[in-house]
């Protein structure tokens, strides 16, 4: 039997094995003490073809239930024009890794400094980087930032309403730092920013907020800027950034950093990721800033050309010192997010986020007006909404009946969170891509199960 | 060979000190300048704040590396040279006329504790 990712036959081995002056491999081990070496052969089955393994993992994922999406909690199922992944599977784009002779690759720097330049656009913010793992990532990012921002703070403010995911890596960001998480409660689905001036002191160094947040609502920013500057204390503002076509920037609250995560422009749901987190900053926080930053500079023939360029946080140049190891990005995925907005332009991301906007709007009106189930806060949302049910039961069974039909009705915020409080909560949302069909086919399944 | 200066205090970590007064000037010695290369951007210390001695208090990067400025004596930042801001290549230039930044209430012990010009040359001959 030859193994075809082991090269060496029982023959090789001995060959080996002899030129050492050693007999089996048994002796060439004989150094590892007894108590770690396995006594029994390892319990794997035999071996399967390739056709076998083909054929079972196709019958497993025929297990898949097909329907109509309307699931979002972060990620969401919207219109991919084809020009992304026939340009992204370019061969290559696709097999260049981060580029380490960076400047060899100026196509690929080309690229990422369009995706810069976009992530600025967008958030009406000066400065981005070539992009992040994904929007939690990022938020940790924002709060490593913060920290390293203002001397002698350690705490960084968190609203209760960010999405649970991103709160549970800040959480771990916070153990494995020693920083202390202050998160700030909400009223009526929305951070309860009157709360601020009271839990803002000088150990502070920052707050993070998130529009829409976890329930789909948009939050209002106003002033918010201004109280933490006086304490000298930033701002990060995370936003989905298609809904930033329909909602007021980062930039525009004065935020000191925007970051989000970029699956909602031109990436696949794909089981929930990979996915890329993006961040921009103000000019003034440029040598803070994680990651790598593509510049455009001229070669010595004065022709236009793309460098890496300030990389002052890394660990290859402060050693020891890096205040962010973040070196990699996912360029794929950043380049993926770049081809789609270039293909849809500024008009086509309004039009995405209008439509999203309009056909959310159209569903939620018509549920609200059904028994059992309640647009609970009367605040602004975008594509996204929070139906709350009179009881888990009714939930579980208007879930049941829509999935019959073919339709994922929404997602429990419960799963999410597991806490109680949020059992009766469905988050629907709604993209530009659900038809009017696939909307009257919900409201007409909703209103049988309803009524 | 880098330049030392006679009538300033040197630490280890390559920063002199002059004072002025009740003012101490700190900056980077030519030793340091010269390890760095050339000099992209100095990071200012933030105004008001007091810093110990062998407190990390600004960052000096250069087309090699990102260096770390090590406070040498105890004080309060009353100035940073805002010069450097746009110029950090007048570092390069003339490391002992470019200061980076201005300590006042500065601890005397700390600055007695310094290296004399003498000393600081033979350190640097022990490197």
């Amino acid at each position: 039997m030859i193994y075809p990712y082991i090269p060496h036959t029982d023959e090789d081995r001995k060959i080996m094995l002899e030129a050492i002056g050693l007999s089996s491999m048994e002796e060439l081990f004989s150094g590892l003490s007894e108590d770690i070496l396995l006594s029994d052969s390892v319990p794997i089955s035999q071996g399967r073809t390739e056709d076998e393994v083909q054929r079972m993992i196709d019958s497993i994922a025929q297990r898949n239930v097909r329907g109509i999406p309307f699931l979002g909690c972060g990620c969401y199922d919207h219109i991919v024009p084809s020009t992304v992944e026939a340009l992204s599977s370019l061969p290559s784009f696709v097999t260049a890794y981060t580029p380490y002779q960076a400047e060899m690759s100026q196509g690929l720097l080309q690229a990422i400094y369009e995706f810069q330049s976009m992530v600025c656009e967008i958030t009406s913010m000066d400065v981005a980087n070539a992009s992040l793992y994904d929007g939690a990532n990022a938020a940790t990012e924002a709060a490593s930032l913060m920290v390293s921002a203002k001397r002698h703070a350690s705490v960084v403010l968190v609203s209760s309403t960010i999405h649970p995911f991103t709160l549970q890596v800040l959480q771990t960001w916070a153990k494995g730092t020693g920083r202390t998480l202050r998160l700030v409660a909400e009223k009526d689905g929305v951070v309860d920013l009157s709360l601020l001036p009271s839990l803002l002191d000088v150990d502070c160094a920052g707050l993070i907020v998130q529009s829409p947040n976890r329930y789909g609502l948009l939050e209002s920013y106003e002033g918010v800027a201004e109280i933490l500057h006086e304490q000298k204390a930033l701002l990060a503002i995370s936003n989905d950034p298609l809904s930033l076509a329909m909602q007021k920037s980062p930039g525009e609250w004065g935020a000191d950093v925007a970051i989000g995560d970029t699956q909602s422009l031109g990436l696949p749901l794909a089981y929930g990721g990979p996915s890329c987190g993006y961040m921009a900053v103000k000019e003034a926080l440029l040598r803070k800033l994680p990651g790598r930053l593509v510049g455009m500079s001229e070669d010595a023939k004065g022709r236009k050309g793309f460098t890496l360029t300030f990389q002052a946080r890394e660990q290859h140049i402060k050693r020891e010192r890096a205040t962010s190891n973040i070196c990699s990005n996912h360029a794929l995925a950043a380049l993926m997010t770049t081809i789609h907005l270039s293909s849809l332009g500024w008009d086509g991301m309004v039009e995405a986020a209008n439509q999203s906007y309009a056909k959310a709007h159209y569903l939620a009106y018509h549920l609200a007006q059904l028994p059992g189930m309640t647009l609970v806060w009367d605040k602004p949302f975008w594509c996204e909404f929070p139906l709350v049910f009179s009881d888990p039961k009714r939930l579980r069974k208007f879930m049941q009946e829509l999935r019959n039909e073919g339709i994922f009705a929404g997602v429990r915020l419960s799963t999410l969170t597991r806490q109680v409080k949020d059992e009766l909560v469905l988050l629907v949302a709604v993209t530009e891509k659900r038809s009017r069909e696939e909307l009257e086919l919900y409201l007409a399944a909703a209103r049988r199960v309803m009524k | 060979m880098s330049k030392v200066i006679e009538n300033l205090r040197y630490s280890k970590d390559h920063e002199w000190v002059r004072i002025e007064g009740d003012l101490a000037y700190v900056g980077i010695t030519d030793h340091a300048q010269q390890e760095l290369g050339e000099i992209v951007f100095v990071e200012l210390p933030p105004l008001g704040e007091r810093y110990r001695k062998g407190e990390e208090i600004s960052t000096v990067e250069s087309v090699k590396a990102a260096s770390a400025i090590i406070n040498p004596i105890e004080g309060v930042v009353k100035e940073a040279n805002e010069d450097l801001d746009g110029s950090p290549e007048l570092i390069n230039e003339d490391c002992y006329t470019h200061h980076l930044y201005i300590l006042t209430s500065f601890s005397e012990d700390d600055y007695g504790e310094l290296l004399d010009a003498e000393a600081y040359q033979s350190y640097l001959e022990t490197l």
